[in-house]
């Protein structure tokens, strides 16, 4: 007691002297994570505040950031970058910088990019943007023109020997975009709406094809071939940001120029400029002081910190009056490039038009699509996926339905019971209550309420932390699938059939490879069965995300396992996830992979059930094998089997982990299943809760169905 | 069998063995492999090995200096242990209730355990937020707890009811004869009857909490309270994944799983299937 009193007093009195710990939250690693934890290192020790850091991975940052900020759970300082800024601002989790923000001590464009509505939000850190890397061994002068640029690549690349003259993410639209620039487009028309289907798409689109079909670049490009290319000398041009400085290997001299000016149009690709910034939380309870950590992390020995250890682009200005840092020739050759690029806009338009445009790109490069074509279809994702708001709906009816029928029930119960004391039909109520009572509690709170208001949400429209009343238009938008067609892969028909074919395929091949192997391991005369078996449910005990990523690496193109065992057959190697079949397939063999020791034990299990001398009759009788097996062993072994079949199969239908990180539904999304879609509708594409939600109750009606068919199923077996 | 058949058995076993353990050898090479990059080999053995990788996401440490490693293997084992412990205690009572006694709401309960599984787990993450912050429990290995708890339920208690009906009412009777109060058969003679089966559900319980990464990453903010799995992301980034760490982390969080799915994999056949074969 009295210690507890003790602490008490002592935790009052540390609260008033000192201010709480400021928390702040990056995406950063590496040389840049250092930097960022020196520099709050030294905040520390000026003014005494703790400062408690979180570093989440970046594509896990912003969903982590707008779900905890408005939870009063979040941090007092984010570091990222401005292109969400306006996302952020409508759900009211930013702060503006306050009135000692002095633009004069920072570029002009990453002021820019911060402004919003004529305030600034967030302090300017660092910049990021494209630029050409060229080897400085190789007597190159950097091209000036797209027509320079060609005839290097001429020069350099030698298909035959894998060797090639550029490698960039060709399939990511921040990397097409200074192309799309330079061949003169303009990506937002006079309303401020995206377009895609414009000359300068197919135009640009057809200039990266035509680099590709003369195998002056490698195809299905990923950062480490990128690496790989450049480390080795196989390719002498690289179109990449500042991070990549770090990827070069030591002792490969290597110079930064601008992105050439494109010969036909004679413009100049400008690539997206990034400014990462650190903003402070709208929520923070202590903003005076997370003002000041913000600031302090802009400016000074932070500045030179985040150049020095990160090897960032400044966005303060008096950093490159720095010694050091002007006599760097990488920053200096990256602060021209910054100031010739356009920021990325901070619209709300912007962040949708990557999932469209990274669909066209793909598809050109793959080619499934004439570039000219290419920008409708853009168009088409664009649209279906940010369909019109539905009409609000009044919810009176509503209300008075559900109110109806919860009275009916009530009285259907009450009438059920009656006649019957209840102490008679129940005799042992109160003891079974109260056995039941902790589990109903917990199952009420944690599963069946944020059941009930998932059901309740798909009747609502969620756009940036509002909901409104729709009524059934979410389901009535994806059962006529509105806005494209039904063998699209959007298209809720699609994405079912798909659904039950990977359920289908999954579950046979689940039983019969783990029946097949059952029955091997039954064999009473087998040495060894005990290391077999411990062997064979190894994948079983590896978490399920672990086995797809480790799988999707062995099926990368060209650094994955799969690939360099067809070519040791002399099988040319396979672009796993650029065909629906394949990329089908990959997911199916990683699903079968996990999941066939789970029907193996069981039907291990089951197999050990079946008394022997059934079988020894059955040889006095002259069966054969076969015939045992189909008369005995499989009408035996269909009650134990049957629920695990029916359980394997509710969890295939759901199994999400795999399809999201083995093949993430490429190509365009075909191979995505029901959950996966849901999970992008709710957290990809602009968090359209109740869109997904509906998603979730049509997935539920499935599986319930499903659940009712079995049903029967294992009743007239047991009949 | 003769012997042919014999080898024919013992060579169909070893290249399905192989092709199951091919990808974790992979895993163990990329772990191994001084790089951080995959490498374009079939061979599933490294060509060099160092143990720097493991000896990174050992000894990963904070901007503070705290071993950062150790706290979020404490944490994991803590949620882990704790989530077994809690929802072995709801499943078994809740389930022996189900098995064996006649109360309003039996037969609706069951359903709506089942109902509960069919509905996709990442969409119930908006709800359970807001819900977990009004009882004050976001951030909180507290709540992290409950909701694997709760979430695994529906599995353990169909599970452990399947097995309950397996077990004959006369020896309970019997022990009721002998002066036994019903905690007491419950205890002494129900739950030592079940334990092939309660150990499955532990294990999966334990297993079930210790891999889960959505909800963890989702709930979580301080980085020395984060899991395991958790942890493990740092090394998966969009745009560049840290092979070399990654796989030696996933080697790290699997290690513990095995060697209970080993010690345990007797009763793993018997556990998983007795209530099953009842229906």
């Amino acid at each position: 007691m009295n210690a507890r009193c003790l602490c008490f007093t002592l935790f009052v009195f540390a609260q008033s002297a000192f201010a709480l710990p400021l928390k702040l939250w990056h995406g950063y690693r590496g040389g840049e994570e250092l930097a960022i934890e020196q520099a709050a290192k030294r905040f520390t020790e000026l003014t005494g505040t703790e400062v408690e850091m979180l570093a989440v991975p970046y594509d896990a940052l912003s969903s982590k950031l707008t779900s905890a900020i408005p939870h009063q759970a979040g941090p007092d300082v984010f570091i990222f970058a401005h292109e969400r800024l306006r996302q952020f601002h409508r759900m009211k989790i930013v702060a503006p910088s306050d009135e000692a923000f002095d633009r004069s001590q920072y570029l002009k464009p990453a002021v820019e990019a911060l402004e919003l509505e004529g305030k600034v939000y967030g302090y300017p850190l660092a910049m990021k943007c494209l630029a050409l890397f060229v080897r400085a061994d190789r007597g190159i002068t950097a091209p000036k023109t797209t027509a320079e640029f060609e005839a290097l690549l001429e020069r350099f690349s030698a298909p035959e020997k894998n060797e090639f003259g550029l490698a960039y993410e060709a399939g990511d639209f921040y990397f097409h975009a200074p192309l799309l620039f330079g061949f003169g487009g303009v990506l937002f028309d006079d309303t401020g709406r995206a377009q895609f289907d414009i000359p300068a798409m197919a135009s640009s689109l057809a200039w990266v094809k035509s680099l590709q079909d003369r195998k002056f670049m490698p195809q299905e490009v990923s950062g480490a071939l990128v690496k790989t290319l450049f480390n080795e000398g196989r390719a002498v041009a690289v179109i990449s940001g500042p991070w990549f400085t770090g990827e070069i290997d030591d002792g490969i001299p290597y110079s930064i120029h601008p992105l050439p000016v494109v010969s036909q149009t004679q413009l100049p690709m400008r690539p997206f400029l990034g400014v990462e910034a650190a903003f402070v939380s709208s929520r923070s309870t202590q903003s005076a002081l997370a003002q000041s950590l913000a600031k302090f992390l802009s400016v000074g020995e932070a500045t030179v910190a985040r150049v020095t250890l990160g090897r960032q682009i400044p966005a303060e200005l008096a950093a490159y009056e720095n010694e050091t840092i002007a006599k760097d020739s990488m920053i200096s050759a990256f602060r021209a490039v910054a100031e010739t690029s356009t920021p990325t806009p901070n619209t709300l338009e912007m962040a949708k038009v990557w999932e469209p445009m990274k669909l066209a790109l793909r598809a050109v490069l793959q080619g499934g699509v004439s570039p000219q074509e290419a920008g409708a279809l853009a168009e088409r994702r664009y649209r279906a996926l940010n369909r019109d708001k539905p009409a609000p709906t009044d919810p009176t009816p509503w209300i008075v339905l559900l109110g109806i029928s919860v009275i009916a029930f009530i009285g259907w119960q009450i009438r059920a019971a009656r006649g019957t004391s209840f102490s008679r039909r129940y005799p042992e109520a109160t003891r079974g209550l109260a056995y039941v009572a902790p589990a109903a509690t917990g199952l009420l709170i944690l599963v069946v309420i944020p059941f009930v208001i998932g059901l309740s949400l798909s009747l609502f429209h969620h756009e940036a932390g509002e909901y409104t009343f729709v009524g059934l238009a979410n389901f009535i938008d994806i059962l006529t699938s509105k806005g494209y067609r039904i063998t699209e892969p959007l298209s809720f028909y699609f994405t079912l059939a798909v659904t039950l074919v990977w359920t289908l395929a999954n579950v046979v091949l689940h039983v019969s490879i783990g029946l097949f192997l059952a029955i091997l391991l039954k064999e009473p005369l087998l040495k060894l069965r005990g290391v077999y078996r411990v062997l064979l449910i190894v994948p079983w005990a590896v978490p399920n995300y672990i086995t797809a990523l480790m799988w999707k690496g062995m099926f990368h193109r060209q650094f994955g396992a799969i690939n360099a065992i067809l070519a040791s057959f002399g099988i040319e190697p396979v672009s796993w996830f650029t065909q629906w079949s394949t990329a089908f397939a990959a997911n199916v063999i990683t699903n079968t992979w996990l999941g066939f020791p789970f029907m193996m034990v069981v039907s291990l299990g089951a197999l050990q059930s079946i008394p022997t001398d059934l079988y020894e009759a059955a040889e006095v009788d002259g069966a054969s094998k076969w015939t045992q097996f189909r008369r005995i062993t499989l009408p035996l072994l269909k009650p134990a089997l049957l629920p695990a079949v029916i359980l394997g199969s509710v969890w295939t239908f759901n199994m999400f982990n795999i399809i999201y990180l083995v093949s993430g539904g490429e190509p365009g999304g075909g191979t995505d299943i029901l959950v996966s879609e849901a999970f992008r509708w709710a957290f990809q594409r602009n968090e359209q809760y109740g869109f997904a939600a509906a998603y979730s109750v049509l997935i539920f009606c499935v599986l319930f169905a499903w659940s009712h068919v079995t049903k029967r199923l294992s009743g007239q077996e047991s009949a | 069998m003769s012997k042919w058949k014999m080898f024919a058995l013992h060579a169909g076993l070893s290249v399905v063995c192989v092709a199951t353990l091919y990808p974790v050898l992979w895993v163990v090479k990329l772990a191994l492999s001084p790089t951080q990059t995959l490498s374009l080999s079939a061979n599933p053995f490294p060509e060099a090995v160092t143990l720097d990788h493991f000896r990174d996401v050992l000894g990963t440490t904070d901007a503070q200096g705290r071993w950062l490693f150790g706290r979020q293997l404490l944490s994991s084992l803590v949620v882990s242990t704790a989530t077994t412990l809690v929802g072995l205690t709801l499943a078994v009572t809740a389930a022996y209730a189900l098995s064996r006694f006649r109360f309003p709401g039996k037969q609706s309960g069951m359903q709506v355990l089942l109902i509960t599984q069919m509905f996709p787990a990442t969409l119930m993450l908006v709800p359970l937020y807001s819900i977990l912050q009004t009882l004050g429990l976001l951030d909180s290995i507290g709540g992290l707890v409950l909701v694997y708890a709760t979430s695994s339920l529906p599995f353990c208690v169909w599970m452990l009811k399947g097995y309950f009906d397996t077990i004959p009412k006369e020896l309970e009777e019997a022990a009721i004869m002998d002066g036994a109060s019903p905690g007491q058969v419950f205890i002494k003679v129900v739950l030592p009857l079940a334990r092939p089966a309660l150990a499955v559900t532990a294990l999966f319980s334990f297993m079930q909490a210790w891999n889960e990464f959505i909800l963890a990453a989702t709930l979580l903010n301080d980085a020395t309270r984060f899991t395991l799995p958790v942890a493990l992301q740092r090394y998966v980034g969009e745009y560049k994944t840290e092979w070399g760490h990654f796989a030696a982390g996933a080697l790290i969080i699997s290690a513990p799983v095995m060697a209970l799915f080993f010690a345990l994999q007797r009763s793993l056949v018997g556990g998983l299937t007795a209530g099953a074969v009842k229906g």
